[in-house]
């Protein structure tokens, strides 16, 4: 299966990558910033992901909260969201509504600034604390996204911190620190544009120089420091957390290779074997067979820089406890260093992750997105045509040799969430303390 | 400051759509087998994928009293070994080809749902076939999947938004509605279903009379019947006899519903009441009627609770679609110390949601977007066959998806303002808030809107 691909970049910077696909009329504008929470400054965690939601707050033609109201009036869909190495914002519109996707985009990449006001920045300072607490704060085992790459990473590196940002850092971002960032990082040759869908190329190509071709080059970014770390953590890390949950739950991660890199795809689908699905081993073994576990899941992070993280992600059945989770979970993993895979495992990987790829192309969205990742990681979004190869290329021996180098005790890292105990009656009495005041 | 302004005077440079490219959902063709088998078929060539949906009309409103969660526990169970292979092995045989297997059931039905590489899919309808006629349900994987049930019950006591949904469903529905209890079922239920039951359930609701088979994508309507008949051309055994829930409201004033989480940073909040069936007559005014409300980002309750007040990540409202009345339901998560204002808030556009008709602009933006957004709901075979799904279940009309988006361009403000007055009913409301009580109790009660009772986390009065 390929998908045809053409790029170009403007003289600003602007790298784009346009995908034809005419079975319906829908078209997807997807735009990668090459920024993510790695690029923030100490004392200004959750900065990217502030300054995302600031992105949908009006620019110097559109309103408060128009962005929204014009590609809903245009039948359209549209999200943004942030990560450590990037931060994407899209929309999925008729085919005839391209050119105000691409002039929507094209506003707030040029014209930001003039709409910023304060009260705008602490309406969404609001908001974005509010999702905090609805995501991570008052949700059970919420805190793995921020606990787990604090782990995983050695504290001055930028994959260490908060996404989300810390209340008080949140607190502090002030308007300046809005245009600063705004100036540094969003600018077009910090940026992929790809466009996915119904539309004519030449058509596309005049719009988007129309509307792009006008916006100054950047003046640059800081550059990351030196995101290179050792292959392994060389030691096994450990953290427990005592949290208001009901079963114990494992993430276990182990250092892999970045993303992009030859060796990820024998991360990946070692990850797919370990945890993908109810034929993979670790459902097999331990949600079916040995019924230790009530949900078991692998995945990869995906990171670009430095290295990546290979994480399993196991819920304890009720009646097991935090500490024989672990160790089966260990258990497992050693006999897999020890034996290995079977090569109908890795097969099976392989067959799974092959449909799971031909189904993420359906959806003009999906389809613009991978192509950001690939433009803006790689600057090749051509890799997505060479996905299912590298993935067929994949021998049982290569997965075999990543178990061993990578799996071992000197390589992991578990975050455990315990139950703290619970009294119900002290919940009641608050209740009833109420009702007396 | 002059963003506003500024706005408004640069509409000209705002780029003009072109002229629209037709859509038509994909067409699609029903047959019958002699066995009393539905087939619906839709070809989409876009990519070499084909989904199969096996829907039975065997959801949670089927099952016993006393044991409710039978039919979910019999849906799963049905992917979890034949007679031929155990559960692993099962599974390996689907996996191996690349074909992902799920099943489920819903309130209404259950399905079984594959979707694999054109290039097995003759493999895999045969796997399917096999999956369907002759399901094992080894006691070894029933106490296996009971367990599981009863751990997910455990971990929703410390779920805020689970627990929130599901205590108000308790709260809405009369106790003998099978709708009061959860689809899954509760630890008493669960706990009272044997291998038996199962078995029992397969044998009277699993029958080929009763049940549709869904093929969209990369296969022709023949094709597709061969494979069909193949796989389940032998299946025997008539149909079973429809049952509809009982969407009774159960009888009660407005009340407050505070479920104890001391501590909690949020309190998760629904506030609703029992609202119509999925085929009623006036779907559409309420669809779009909702879509103002709160079924938008750009809706009522969102810019309010979100934009203008900041006390959300986000707030929304949904009729929620079933054979029988489902909840009409306004969820949200606040911040705990101001539970009362944004309760207050959503009160208040409810009210004025039945005070006045919407501008032209509210009507024109809800339209529009659904009218527009039309084809993008359709990408994907999964997404095909779940529409199909829907006309099936709820026998709408053959043109129903040819027809939808005139009837959405046809809805006026009279039509919004009659289904607001006649389908949202304040007086009815019922309010669930999941947080901490030393927080948010006097508030609640001093807004005046009902009773307010303080429960632990399975919903029992504190004292």
């Amino acid at each position: 299966m390929r998908i045809p691909i053409e790029t170009f970049r403007l003289p600003n910077g602007l790298f784009v990558t346009l995908s034809e696909d005419h079975t319906a009329p829908i078209v997807a504008v997807n735009l990668w910033y090459h920024v993510g929470s790695a690029n923030e400054r100490s004392g200004r965690t959750g900065f990217a992901h502030l300054f995302e939601h600031m992105l949908f707050q009006g620019s110097e033609d559109v309103a408060s909260n128009e962005h929204f109201e014009l590609v809903a009036r245009a039948g359209g869909t549209l999200n943004g969201s942030t990560w450590l190495e990037r931060t994407n914002y899209f929309e999925t519109v008729p085919s005839n509504q391209l050119e105000l996707a691409l002039w929507l985009e094209a506003n707030r990449m040029g014209k930001l600034l003039p709409a910023m006001t304060q009260q705008k920045l602490d309406n969404q300072r609001d908001v974005v604390m509010n999702e905090r607490r609805w995501s991570m704060d008052n949700q059970p085992y919420g805190s793995w996204m921020e606990k787990l790459p604090a782990l995983c990473f050695p504290d001055e590196h930028p994959f260490h911190h908060s996404l989300m940002g810390s209340m008080d850092d949140l607190a502090a971002a002030s308007l300046d620190d809005v245009a600063q960032f705004f100036r540094t990082y969003y600018t077009p040759d910090n940026a992929v544009l790809s466009i996915a869908g119904d539309f004519e190329p030449a058509d596309a190509r005049r719009m988007i120089e129309k509307h792009f071709g006008g916006i100054p080059h950047g003046g640059g970014k800081p550059p990351l420091p030196d995101m290179s770390l050792p292959p392994v953590f060389g030691q096994w890390k450990r953290e427990v957390v005592p949290d208001d949950v009901m079963l114990p739950r494992l993430f276990l991660a182990f250092r892999s290779p970045a993303f992009g890199t030859e060796e990820y795809y024998a991360a990946s689908v070692c990850g797919a074997v370990l945890g993908l699905r109810n034929g993979s081993r670790l459902r097999r073994r331990l949600v079916r067979e040995r019924q230790i576990a009530s949900d078991v899941s692998a995945f990869t992070y995906d990171l670009s820089k430095g290295s990546d993280l290979l994480v399993i992600d196991a819920t304890a059945r009720p009646g097991i406890g935090a500490e024989q989770l672990e160790q089966e979970v260990a258990y497992e993993i050693d006999t897999i260093v020890r034996d290995g895979f079977e090569e109908s495992e890795v097969q099976r990987a392989i067959a799974v992750i092959q449909t799971a790829f031909v189904s993420g192309m359906q959806e003009a969205g999906d389809r613009a997105d991978r192509l950001s990742m690939f433009a803006t990681y790689l600057g090749r979004p051509e890799a997505i045509n060479e996905e299912v190869d590298h993935y067929q290329a994949v021998t049982t021996a290569h997965v075999n040799e990543f178990v061993r180098e990578r799996l071992g005790e000197n390589n992991r890292a578990s975050l455990l969430y315990v139950p703290r105990e619970e009294t119900p009656n002290e919940l009641v009495a608050a209740g009833n303390a109420a009702e007396a005041q | 400051m002059t963003s506003k302004t500024a706005a408004a005077d640069s509409k000209a440079v705002r780029p003009k759509p072109g002229p629209p490219r037709e859509y038509r959902f994909p067409s699609f063709e029903r047959r019958t087998l002699e066995n009393g088998l539905q087939l619906v078929v839709a070809p989409v060539t876009k990519l070499p994928l084909v989904t199969v949906a096996v829907l039975v009309d065997a959801g949670a409103v089927c099952d016993p009293t006393g044991r409710e969660g039978t039919a979910e526990l019999a849906a799963k169970l049905m992917v979890e070994g034949t007679v031929k292979s155990d559960g692993g092995e099962l599974t390996e045989r689907f996996e191996r080809i690349g074909a992902s297997i799920d099943a489920h059931a819903d309130w209404d039905a259950a399905a079984v749902t594959m979707t694999v590489l054109v290039e097995h899919l003759a493999e895999a309808f045969d796997l399917l076939g096999e999956v369907i006629r002759t399901p094992a349900f080894r006691a070894r994987e029933v106490e296996r999947l009971k367990a599981e049930r009863l751990g997910e019950l455990l971990q929703l006591r410390t779920e805020p938004g689970g627990l929130a949904d599901e205590l108000f469903s308790r709260f809405l529905y009369a106790p003998t509605s099978r709708f009061a209890h959860p689809d899954g079922g509760n630890e008493q239920s669960v706990e009272a279903i044997e291998r038996q039951h199962i078995v029992a359930f397969y044998d009277t609701r699993y029958l080929p009379g009763s049940a549709t088979v869904i093929v969209t994508g990369d296969v022709s309507v023949d094709q597709a019947e061969q494979l069909v008949r193949r796989a389940l051309g032998e299946w025997k055994g008539g149909a079973a006899p429809r049952i509809l829930g009982d969407d009774h409201p159960v009888k009660r004033e407005r009340g407050v519903h505070i479920i104890a989480k001391t501590d909690a940073s949020q309190s998760e909040l629904r506030l609703g009441h029992v609202g119509i069936q999925r085929n009623h007559p006036d779907f559409f005014p309420v669809n779009v009627m909702n879509a103002v409300l709160g079924g938008l980002f750009n809706s009522r309750i969102n810019l309010n609770l979100r934009e203008v007040h900041g006390y959300t990540y986000g707030a929304f409202s949904s009729f929620v679609w079933r054979r029988q009345a489902g909840p009409f339901v306004v969820s949200t998560a606040v911040k705990s110390d101001i539970t009362d204002a944004a309760a207050r808030e959503i009160l208040t556009e409810i009210d004025r949601m039945r005070a006045e008709p919407i501008t032209d602009d509210e009507l024109s933006l809800a339209t529009s977007y659904l009218d527009g957004v039309f084809p993008i709901r359709f990408e994907t075979t999964a997404a095909i066959a779940a529409a199909l799904g829907v006309l099936v279940l709820h026998n709408l009309p053959e043109d129903y998806y040819d027809r939808y988006r005139e009837r959405v361009r046809s809805i006026t403000a009279d039509q919004i303002l009659a289904a607001a007055r006649t389908y949202l009913h304040p007086d009815e409301l019922q309010m669930v808030v999941v947080g901490d009580p030393a927080v948010v109790r006097a508030p609640l009660e001093a807004l005046g809107f009902g009773k307010t009772t303080v429960y632990d986390t399975h919903g029992n009065p504190a004292l």
